[in-house]
Order: structure tokens, then C-alpha cells, then sequence
């Protein structure tokens, strides 16, 4: 239960990363907080020749808000986000989120981007970045590239990202308005979600009527999905129990559509519905 | 810290450790924990699981509790780490071990480490009650107490009873 040999380094700049990530052909691996590699190394999952420390590449650690969107560092530690009063103001999913990724412990060290390029399959971030339709920013030595968070997430611990790109941001849209809950089960505190769900529902101003419902479920085929076909039966409509019974069913039929039909992915579509009845009663007004 | 321009298996790495200045070149895969108890023997920090979940192996980096068997040595460098050596008066135990010892918040001891140092780095002002507590020490596994003595320990130690 030791890492296996390596290489290591520390650039101070992005670009002289890329370069490392670049030359080691596939066979590097970038270091940010560590808490989703090192177990991977620890228990020989992973064999990098070299790791490529981010930990000096300051420009990874901004929290910004540019205009309608609030952009976050891939470096920004997962605690950091968390406390920080611009991301709770701007976007409260996050913290919200946030709450639910490991233990304080793992928090103090995880990253923020460093979550989403991981991608685990029941992951709190991936879900966020997909309710929210972020954008995810990515560099590497032939040049920058935008991709959206719809194109981004493959499967379990598969993502568009190339061998040799650095995710650095994250642009989440401000949704003004937006009430949004982030519900998971899971077996233990911390622990890995059995399902989980990301919710942000804007209201017509002063009424009970929804204008906009961004559903986004985790523990479904490895990557976070959209229930386009619950948010669809919410818009323009009073959110009263009518609404919330009709949504959650909607959630549970699509999610059953779209996978195997094992008692498991049953099971996990019933927490779906079970999380997207919380999260409205949460979010109503 | 400083910048390391060229991949090496083997780093110089200046840190703090329980206020002593520790200097010395590691191999890049060598763990923190093990940095701590091979290296340095401090023995106190326990190593359980190796992969993050048992929290046993929990130290302060910078003040804040981290695990040490996911953050390499080389992670380490110019910062200051602390361990439950470190949190332990030279006469005697602090108010948190005390009321470890009195409430019988440990059998074997395992895992009392990791609470302490995550304990030592908490205000209690944010953990208002049994439930924050228990958030709190989640990513801290104990098999011998069932936790209800733990918490009675840190409500003790914050003076809540």
C-alpha cells in the first residue's frame, strides 16, 4: 500500500505543465490535491512515470466572478470553495455540493477541478458542473480549448479531456434567482454516494410557478445525466404536490428507460425519485 | 516551496515539524505518514488503511487536518506539519486528551490520534451540537468505542455538559 516509483516535479507556471504533461506521452500524471490519485497510487491502480505538481501554478487558485458567470480555479481547494463567500453568493450549489465530497480531511486537500478531470462515477462536481451547463477550460501545449460540461463527462473516470490537457476552470452561469439543493444517499457520511441529485429551479418573481428546472442525477452508467424529461414536466408550472408527484415520475421513468433494467439501477432510480421530491419541497417557495 | 523544473525521483524538501526545522532529501513516492513515523519517529501518527478512509493517519499541514497517507512527503515542503505529538503538553495530557482518558473516548487507541489532531484544529463554535460533532469526526473511523464516548469526550472538552 505504498505509491509505486516515480518521477516528480513542480513547475511554477501552466505552461511549462502542459510541457511536462505533454513529453511524458500519456504516461504522466497531474497532481493537484492528491485525494483521488494518491489512493490510486497507493494501491498500485495507477503506475505514472511522473507526476506534475500543480501546486505552484498560482492562476489555477483564482475565484472570480466575470460578469454572469463565476469562474473557478481548477486548483482551488474544495474547503476553499466551500467557505468562500463569492461562490456562496453566487452560485450556493457548490457549497451545497461541496458538503458531501469526502470528509473536512479531504476537503482541506481536494481540488476543485481536480474532482471534475477525476470524474468519478458518483461524484458531487460532475452533477453541479452538468445542472449548471458550466463550462470547463482546458490547456495544453497545442493551445486552449472550452468545453461544455454536456460534452465533457464519458463514463466512470472518463472524460473528453486529452492525455495531454490541463483542466484550469471551471465557468458555472450564475442563475439569478435560483433555489437550488444538493441531496445524496449514501451509506455512510462522506462516503460514496449510492445516488445523488443536483437541483436549481428559478421561480416567475413573487408566484410559486417555475420558469426553469436544471435536474442532474449521479449513480447512473458512471457520468451525471440530466432528467430533461422531469425538468420538461416542471416548466410553467405552479410547483405544488401535483408538480413534485409528476416530476419525480418522470425522473424514475427515464432513468429506467436508459439503463439496464438490474434490481440495483431500479433501486437507484427509486433514490432519484425519492431526492427529486426533497430537493422541490426544499427549493419551493 | 520551491519549484522542481526537472522530474527526479528524489527531492530535497525544508519543512516544520511539531516547530522543529526538518531538512532532508526524500524519495518522491515516500508518503508524509511514513516521512513522520520512519523518518522522523513519530511514531504517534498511526497509519491504518493507506487509502484514505480510516483517518488514523490525520497530522495538521499548515493548521489544517489533512490525511497524511494521501499527501507525499515532497507535498509537505515548507509547510508546517504538526502531529499529536506536537498537540501534547510536555507534562501531561490537553483538555481534549484528558477528556479522551476520563470519558473513555479510546479502548485500544488506534484511531485516537486522528481525532485528536482533526479535533485540535476545529473551532467548537462551528460544531454547535451532537449531530456537527459526529459531521465533524466522520472521516475518523473508531471500532472499539461505537463513537457515543467520543462525543461525549469532545462535548466534555468544550465543556457542553
Amino acid at each position: 500500500m505504498k505509491p509505486p516509483r516515480f518521477d516528480y516535479s513542480r513547475p511554477r507556471t501552466l505552461g511549462r505543465a502542459a510541457e511536462l504533461l505533454a513529453a511524458s506521452e500519456g504516461e504522466g500524471k497531474l497532481l493537484a490535491g492528491g485525494q483521488s490519485l494518491m489512493p490510486l497510487l497507493n494501491m498500485r491502480l495507477a503506475e505514472p512515470t511522473v507526476l506534475i505538481d500543480l501546486e505552484l501554478v498560482e492562476e489555477l487558485r483564482e475565484v472570480r466572478r466575470d460578469g454572469d458567470v463565476l469562474a473557478i480555479g481548477a486548483g482551488v481547494r474544495q474547503r476553499v470553495a466551500e467557505r468562500s463567500p463569492l461562490v456562496r453568493e453566487c452560485c450556493p450549489l457548490v457549497p451545497q455540493a461541496l458538503k458531501h465530497v469526502g470528509h473536512v480531511q479531504i476537503r482541506n486537500r481536494g481540488t476543485f477541478g481536480g474532482s471534475i478531470a477525476h470524474a468519478d462515477a458518483t461524484a458531487e462536481l460532475p452533477a453541479v458542473a452538468l445542472a449548471l451547463d458550466a463550462e470547463l477550460v482546458a490547456t495544453s501545449v497545442r493551445g486552449t480549448r472550452t468545453i461544455a460540461a454536456r460534452d465533457f463527462f464519458l463514463g466512470p473516470y472518463s472524460t473528453t479531456l486529452e492525455e495531454d490537457e490541463v483542466l484550469t476552470e471551471v465557468r458555472l452561469p450564475i442563475l439569478a434567482d435560483a433555489r437550488t439543493a444538493f441531496l445524496e444517499v449514501a451509506r455512510r457520511n462522506g462516503d460514496f454516494a449510492l445516488a445523488g441529485l443536483a437541483a436549481a429551479v428559478r421561480f416567475a418573481p413573487g408566484t410559486a410557478t417555475v420558469v426553469e428546472a436544471r435536474l442532474a442525477a449521479v449513480g447512473f452508467g458512471g457520468a451525471p445525466v440530466r432528467l430533461t424529461a422531469a425538468e420538461a414536466s416542471l416548466a410553467n408550472r405552479e410547483l405544488g404536490a401535483g408538480a413534485i408527484d409528476a416530476a419525480a415520475s418522470e425522473a424514475r421513468v427515464e432513468l429506467r428507460a436508459g439503463g439496464t433494467a438490474t434490481e440495483e439501477s431500479q433501486y437507484r432510480s427509486d433514490l432519484v425519485a425519492t431526492l427529486v421530491r426533497r430537493a422541490l419541497v426544499e427549493v419551493g417557495p | 516551496m520551491k519549484p522542481v523544473e526537472q522530474p527526479t525521483d528524489a527531492v530535497e524538501i525544508d519543512l516544520r515539524v511539531n516547530g522543529e526545522a526538518v531538512s532532508r532529501k526524500v524519495p518522491a513516492r515516500l508518503l508524509l505518514a511514513d516521512l513522520l513515523r520512519d523518518g522522523l519517529d513519530l511514531t504517534g501518527t498511526h497509519l491504518g488503511c493507506e487509502h484514505g478512509i480510516c483517518g488514523a493517519c490525520t497530522v495538521l499541514l499548515d493548521g489544517q487536518p489533512v490525511r497524511s497517507c494521501l499527501t507525499l512527503a515532497v507535498q509537505a515542503d515548507g509547510a508546517e506539519v504538526t502531529t499529536v505529538e506536537g498537540i501534547t503538553p510536555a507534562d501531561g495530557l490537553n483538555p481534549m486528551q484528558q477528556a479522551f482518558k476520563d470519558h473513555h473516548g479510546l479502548q485500544c487507541g488506534f484511531c485516537t490520534p486522528g481525532f485528536l489532531t482533526t479535533l485540535a484544529s476545529a473551532d467548537p463554535d462551528d460544531y454547535p451540537d451532537d449531530e456537527a460533532i459526529r459531521g465533524l469526526l466522520s472521516g475518523n473511523l473508531c471500532r472499539c468505542t461505537g463513537y457515543e464516548q467520543i462525543v461525549a469526550s469532545v462535548r466534555a472538552a468544550w465543556q457542553r455538559d
